[in-house]
């Protein structure tokens, strides 16, 4: 076990660094640079700024230096804990970002709790009674569910709401830790939207991966023992079917952080998704550089825990 | 077992299709008759492309006209036998608008996929048939970009390029790139130990030759699968910009774009507006990827469930 995570962390550092540089690049593509949008307030048509203004600043900023040198400093500051000053707030990105960046953690991880709720038992029933009424209604369930945009479904939602109940996405927002009830009842909607692609997507790895087991040899031994089919299905088919369908999850977590994007702006939630689709708006690049490395980071922390824990779980992987 | 066989056998008929025109039709009822889900996926494309194509002289309205009646604009009129599909929130005619944007949905999803899809198929094959290091380095880039969803890294592109029909296409090339390098790359590391590669390489087939002659027609079946599922999630990524005001510009009858106006502020006095162009979008990804369901079960059983 030492011997793989050494192996696996040693794939992380280059990873996260290929990473930092992927969204370092993605903003030396922009036309014009920091200097240049700080001076014009991250309006194009803010009127003409004086060279000497644009010369100082380039200097203050350290953007005069060659890129390899600003890619270093970035790095360094980011690493202090130091994501830079929003050219359109004027204030620490973090002191912006805090409190959404929670939010959207709890939309996301509330959401993927809600899919496995759902997805692995369907997926199960639908692996058990194959080609039966209740496996071709989970499969059909399942592609509707993998087509259907996240943004419509989130659109018919806050209309059906709004028609049948009333009710109006909050314009206010309830911390979890000040009114954990207000919160739940705020974001259980929103979830539910961003829940449903990954139900569907989970679903189906689930029934695959116990159609693959349920195939196996010590399923045959487990119903030779005489084992009530509940425990043969529950305790030895379930425990092993369900390794691929965690990892397969978390994997998924990154995909799922992209459409929180989408599902904040419609529901109205004050996380990073509204605030990156107001960074773009601002053309505030700093902020925008800040949430990707962020999404970033979470994504990849979250891919070395499944990998490690895959391992614990999964003995033959740390061979391989 | 017999399965697999009358899939291998339906297989090579379909291959067949590019080398004998004239048995096109009876390998499309064979597919239909085998698998009619996709025939299903598959007339829905088709559908998708005639009304793309025809759209012009098949819309009653234009996409940008603003209709007039008698000097007045018929706002938020609900669909009635004069506007099948109701009118939007300037007096436009819903229906035309969504014909037109099935034009702008195949379009980016086809630049995108072709131009897409074909170069990271291109860099799987060689990402496998190199190997060792440039493999390793190609595999550590693709392992960071997945680190960042397919959305936010085309919503950082748009931002950072400005929103175009063309800049839509790259900002998606840019977001899917990861997973088809990763599928290519699984199947072509398979194929480089096989017997006819080494005979290959054994009378002197340059590595090139190698790659374009015997490993690409090999892997075709994974390229048409996947160009099948990308151009479905190519359309959904579009939609999703255009959605989030930075894809297509705002007078391009985008899918996704009809429905930012749609929602929130409209959706009570018009909710038809949000309604079709969200379930044009959804039943040509529900095409897409039925069709790319059956193509995977018939050409490639390797890959069942791989997705």
């Amino acid at each position: 076990m030492r011997d793989y995570t050494i192996r696996r962390l040693a794939l992380f550092l280059p990873t996260i660094i290929l990473a930092t540089m992927l969204v370092f690049a993605l903003f030396w593509i922009v036309p014009g640079d920091a200097a240049y949008m700080i001076l014009t307030g991250g309006d194009d048509d803010a009127g003409k700024v004086s060279l000497d203004q644009l010369d100082k600043l380039r200097e203050e900023l350290g953007l005069n230096r060659p890129i390899h040198l600003q890619y270093g400093y970035w790095l360094w500051d980011i690493v202090r804990g130091d994501l830079g000053t929003s050219i359109w707030y004027k204030i620490p990105v973090w002191d912006e970002l805090e409190s959404r960046f929670y939010v959207t953690m709890e939309l996301a991880v509330l959401a993927i709790v809600m899919a496995m709720v759902v997805a692995i038992p369907l997926g199960v029933i639908s692996a058990v009674k194959q080609d039966t009424w209740g496996d071709y209604s989970s499969r059909v369930f399942a592609l509707v569910g993998i087509a259907l945009p996240t943004f419509w479904l989130g659109i018919l939602m806050v209309y059906g709401l709004a028609y049948f109940f009333n009710w109006l996405p909050p314009l206010g927002y309830a911390k979890v830790w000040d009114e954990p009830m207000t919160n739940l009842q705020q974001l259980f909607f929103p979830a539910l939207c961003l829940a449903f692609h990954d139900l569907a997507f989970t679903a189906r790895v689930t029934r695959s991966s116990m159609l693959e087991v349920l195939r196996e040899d010590y399923m045959r031994t487990a119903r030779a023992k005489g084992l009530k089919e509940f425990i043969v299905v529950g305790r030895h088919a379930l425990k092993n079917a369900l390794l691929p369908v965690v990892t397969i999850s978390g994997y998924q977590f990154g995909r799922l952080l992209g459409g929180v994007i989408i599902v904040e702006s419609i529901f109205v939630v004050p996380g990073m998704g509204t605030l990156l689709i107001d960074s773009i708006i601002h053309r505030d690049f700093v902020v925008l550089q800040a949430i990707i490395l962020l999404i970033a980071g979470v994504t990849l922390a979250i891919n070395l825990a499944i990998d490690l824990l895959y391992g614990v779980l999964d003995p033959r992987i740390r061979y391989s | 077992m017999l399965d697999r066989t009358e899939d291998a056998v339906l297989a090579r008929e379909s291959t067949g299709v590019l080398r004998f025109p004239g048995a096109v039709a009876g390998t499309a009822v064979n597919f239909a008759v085998r698998k009619p889900l996709g025939a299903v996926g598959g007339s829905v494309v088709l559908l998708l492309i005639f009304v793309a194509l025809v759209s012009p002289v098949l819309a009653p309205f234009g996409d940008r006209e603003i209709i007039r009646v008698d000097g007045k604009v018929p706002v938020y009129q609900s669909p009635s036998l004069d506007y099948p599909l109701g009118t939007d929130h300037v007096g436009r005619d819903t229906l035309s608008r969504v014909m037109f944007g099935a034009r702008i949905s195949l379009y980016v999803g086809g630049m995108s996929v072709a131009i897409g899809i074909t170069f990271f198929y291109l860099l799987g094959v060689f990402s496998a048939y190199a190997g060792g290091k440039v493999d390793l380095i190609i595999q550590r880039i693709i392992d960071a970009k997945m680190a960042l969803p397919g959305l936010v890294i085309a919503l950082a592109i748009m931002a950072a390029l400005g929103s175009s029909l063309n800049n839509v296409i790259l900002a998606i090339i840019i977001g899917l790139a990861p997973a088809v390098v990763r599928t290519v790359r699984s199947q072509v590391l398979s194929i480089k130990e096989m017997d006819y590669v080494l005979a290959a390489r054994a009378v002197g087939a340059s590595p090139v030759r190698i790659m374009l002659r015997h490993i690409v027609p090999n892997t075709f079946s994974t390229y048409l699968i996947l160009a099948t599922y990308y151009l479905g999630f190519a359309i959904i990524l579009e939609a999703s910009l255009s959605f989030l005001g930075v894809g297509s510009p705002p007078d391009v009858p985008s899918w996704g774009g009809m429905l930012t106006m749609a929602s929130q502020a409209h959706i009570k006095t018009g909710p038809w507006t949000a309604i079709f162009p969200g379930l044009a979008i959804f039943i040509v990804v529900l095409g897409f990827n039925l069709l790319g369901d059956a193509l995977r079960d018939v050409l490639d059983p390797r890959l069942r469930g791989a997705r």
